[in-house]
C-alpha cells in the first residue's frame, strides 16, 4: 500500500500519482462521516490548526473549518484584514508568533506565489497551501478530481476543458498537474491576453470556446478575476461573455453527459450563464461537499499518523 | 499464502470445516438470545469482522427465514493510538444500514485481544444512536485484555503468549478459510552476531 509521505501539502506538482490517489481514496472513505447523525469523530483530538487567510475566501475557509471541526481538531482562523498584519507585521513574523503557540498545522492562503513554500522552510508545523497567488490551489484540484471520479467512475481518458482566466488562475494550474498525472486529457481555452507565456507547452490552448467544448466530458469554468483585471485584459465583461461565456447553446457541442464545474465564486452572466450554472449538468455544489471530504483527508494524512522520524 | 513476515505457523487452530461449524454454532447461540431478527443488527468491525457478519446473517436467514441488517464499522478514526502509529491506517468507511435506536447490535470481530478495538467500536456505535443493547461476538478470544471488556459469543477461546499472532484467514479477504497460531521465527540476532564477527 502506498502512503502519503509528504510533511506538507504545498502543491500538486510535487506529488506522485500514487500520493494523489491515496488522498482521493482517503477522502472517499471519510465522506460518509458527513452524513452521520453526529458529524464528529475524535481522530484529531488535541491537534491545533491555524487557518491564516491573507486573501478573501468563503468556500475554502469554511470548508477547512468544517473539516477541522468534524475531525475534532481545535482550529482558529485569522483573517488578516482584522489582524496585526494591517499594522505592518511581516508574514514570517506573524507565523513565528503563531508558531510560538504550538500549532500542529498552518493552512495558508496568500496573494504571493510561493508563500506556503517559504513558510515550509521556516516552520516546524505542517503547512497546507490554500491558494498562493497564481501558482497552486491543491485542495481545489483534489476536490475537482474527487467529483469527476465520483461522477464518471474514472479519470483516465477523460477529456477535460478548462476555460477562462488562465493567466491568474491557480485552480487551472493545480488541475492541469493533477489531471495530467492521472491520465486525463486537458485542453485550455482563454482569450490570447489571458494565456500566460509557456502554458501551451503543457496542454493544447485554443481561443475558441466551441472548439474547447466539443466532445468534452467535463468543462471547468474559471472565474474572471475582477480584482486582478486592472491590466485591461478583456475589452468588457459583456464582450467576454459573448465570446467566452458558457451558455446552453454552446453546450450542444459537448457530450450529452458533460459535467459543468466551477471553483466559485461565480460571476453569473460573465463566464457562466445562470441556466448552465443551475442546470442538470452542474456539479458545482457536489464540488463544495467533496471539498470538505478532501480537506478532511489532507488533515488526517498530515496530522493523523506518527511522524516518520518516530518510527 | 498463509503467514506473516518474521513468523511461522505453530498450529492450525481451525480448518475450513471447523470454521464453518463454529460459525453455525454461534448463529444458533445468537438466535437463541435474540430470536427477533428484525430487531437485530450485525455490525462487523473492518476488515475481517465484515465477512463474518455477512456469513452469520446468511446462516441466520437460513435458520429463521429472515436476515438481520448487516453493517460495517471502520474504527480507525476512533483509535486511541492514531497519532502514534505510522503509516496512517487506510480509511475504508463505516456503513450502518438502518437506525440502531432501540435495536440489538451484535458487534463482530475476528480476534478479541487487548479489547482496544472493541472500545473504539463501542464509542463509534454510540455516535450513531442509542441501541437497546450491544453484544460482542468474536471468532477467537486469545486473552490479554487491557480493558474491562468481554465477549458474549465466542467461537474459540485459547491461551496465547503475547508474542504470538492469531491469524484469521477468510475466503472473502484471503482466499481460504483457516485460523492459524503463528510464533516468531528464529530471532534475527544470530545473523547479526555473525555479521559483526565478519567485520572484526
Amino acid at each position: 500500500m502506498t502512503r502519503y509521505r509528504q510533511r506538507h501539502l504545498l502543491g500538486i506538482e510535487p506529488l506522485s500519482r500514487e500520493e494523489i490517489l491515496v488522498i482521493l481514496d482517503t477522502a472517499d472513505g471519510l465522506r460518509e462521516v458527513l452524513d452521520r447523525p453526529i458529524k464528529k469523530v475524535p481522530a484529531l483530538r488535541g491537534k491545533t490548526v491555524v487557518n491564516l487567510f491573507y486573501e478573501a475566501s468563503t468556500r475554502t475557509r469554511a470548508s477547512f473549518e468544517v473539516a477541522e471541526k468534524v475531525l475534532s481538531a481545535d482550529s482558529l482562523t485569522i483573517a488578516t484584514a482584522a489582524s496585526s498584519v494591517t499594522k505592518g507585521e511581516t508574514l514570517l513574523d506573524t507565523v513565528r508568533n503563531l508558531e510560538a503557540m504550538n500549532p500542529d498545522m498552518i493552512v495558508v492562503r496568500h496573494a504571493s506565489s510561493g508563500a506556503p513554500h517559504f513558510l515550509a522552510r521556516h516552520c516546524k508545523s505542517a503547512i497546507v497551501n490554500a491558494g498562493d497567488g497564481a501558482h497552486e490551489h491543491p485542495t481545489q484540484a483534489l476536490l475537482d478530481a474527487l467529483t469527476l471520479r465520483q461522477k464518471k467512475g474514472r479519470l483516465e481518458g477523460l477529456q477535460v476543458a478548462i476555460v477562462g482566466d488562465l493567466m491568474h488562475s491557480r485552480v487551472a494550474r493545480s488541475n492541469l498537474w493533477l489531471l495530467t498525472k492521472l491520465g486525463a486529457s486537458v485542453r485550455l481555452c482563454a482569450p490570447p491576453t489571458l494565456v500566460p507565456p509557456g502554458l501551451s507547452a503543457l496542454a493544447p490552448v485554443t481561443h475558441d470556446i466551441d472548439e474547447a467544448v466539443r466532445g468534452a466530458d467535463a468543462i471547468m469554468m474559471l472565474r474572471i478575476q475582477m480584482e486582478r483585471m486592472a491590466g485591461g485584459f478583456v475589452p468588457s465583461l459583456r464582450e467576454y461573455h459573448a465570446r467566452f461565456g458558457l451558455t446552453e447553446a454552446r453546450l450542444r457541442h459537448a457530450k450529452k453527459d458533460v459535467l459543468i464545474m466551477h471553483p466559485g465564486p461565480m460571476n453569473r452572466g460573465v463566464e457562466i450563464a445562470s441556466e448552465v450554472a443551475d442546470g442538470p449538468w452542474s456539479v458545482i455544489l457536489d464540488q463544495v461537499t467533496n471539498g470538505v471530504a478532501v480537506r478532511m483527508a489532507v488533515l488526517y494524512l498530515l496530522l493523523g499518523g506518527a511522524p516518520e522520524a518516530a518510527l | 499464502m498463509a503467514g506473516l513476515a518474521g513468523f511461522r505457523v505453530r498450529q492450525e487452530l481451525m480448518d475450513a470445516a471447523r470454521l464453518h461449524r463454529t460459525l453455525l454454532r454461534m448463529t444458533h447461540e445468537i438466535l437463541e438470545k435474540h430470536p427477533d431478527t428484525a430487531r437485530t443488527v450485525l455490525v462487523g468491525i473492518r476488515t475481517r469482522g465484515v465477512p463474518l457478519a455477512q456469513r452469520l446473517a446468511a446462516f441466520i436467514k437460513d435458520a429463521s427465514g429472515r436476515a438481520p441488517h448487516v453493517g460495517a464499522l471502520d474504527i480507525t478514526l476512533y483509535r486511541d493510538d492514531l497519532t502514534t502509529i505510522a503509516p496512517n491506517p487506510v480509511i475504508q468507511g463505516t456503513e450502518i444500514p438502518c437506525s440502531i435506536d432501540g435495536r440489538t447490535v451484535v458487534l463482530l470481530d475476528d480476534v478479541l485481544y487487548t479489547g482496544r478495538t472493541v472500545r473504539a467500536a463501542l464509542d463509534e456505535l454510540i455516535d450513531f444512536g442509542r441501541p437497546d443493547r450491544i453484544q460482542l461476538a468474536v471468532l477467537v478470544d486469545r486473552g490479554h485484555r487491557e480493558l474491562p471488556i468481554r465477549a458474549d459469543f465466542v467461537g474459540k477461546q485459547l491461551t496465547t503468549r503475547r508474542d504470538e499472532v492469531v491469524q484469521v484467514r477468510l475466503r472473502e479477504t484471503d482466499g481460504e478459510d483457516r485460523v492459524l497460531l503463528l510464533e516468531r521465527d528464529v530471532p534475527a540476532a544470530p545473523a547479526r552476531r555473525k555479521a559483526r564477527a565478519r567485520r572484526r
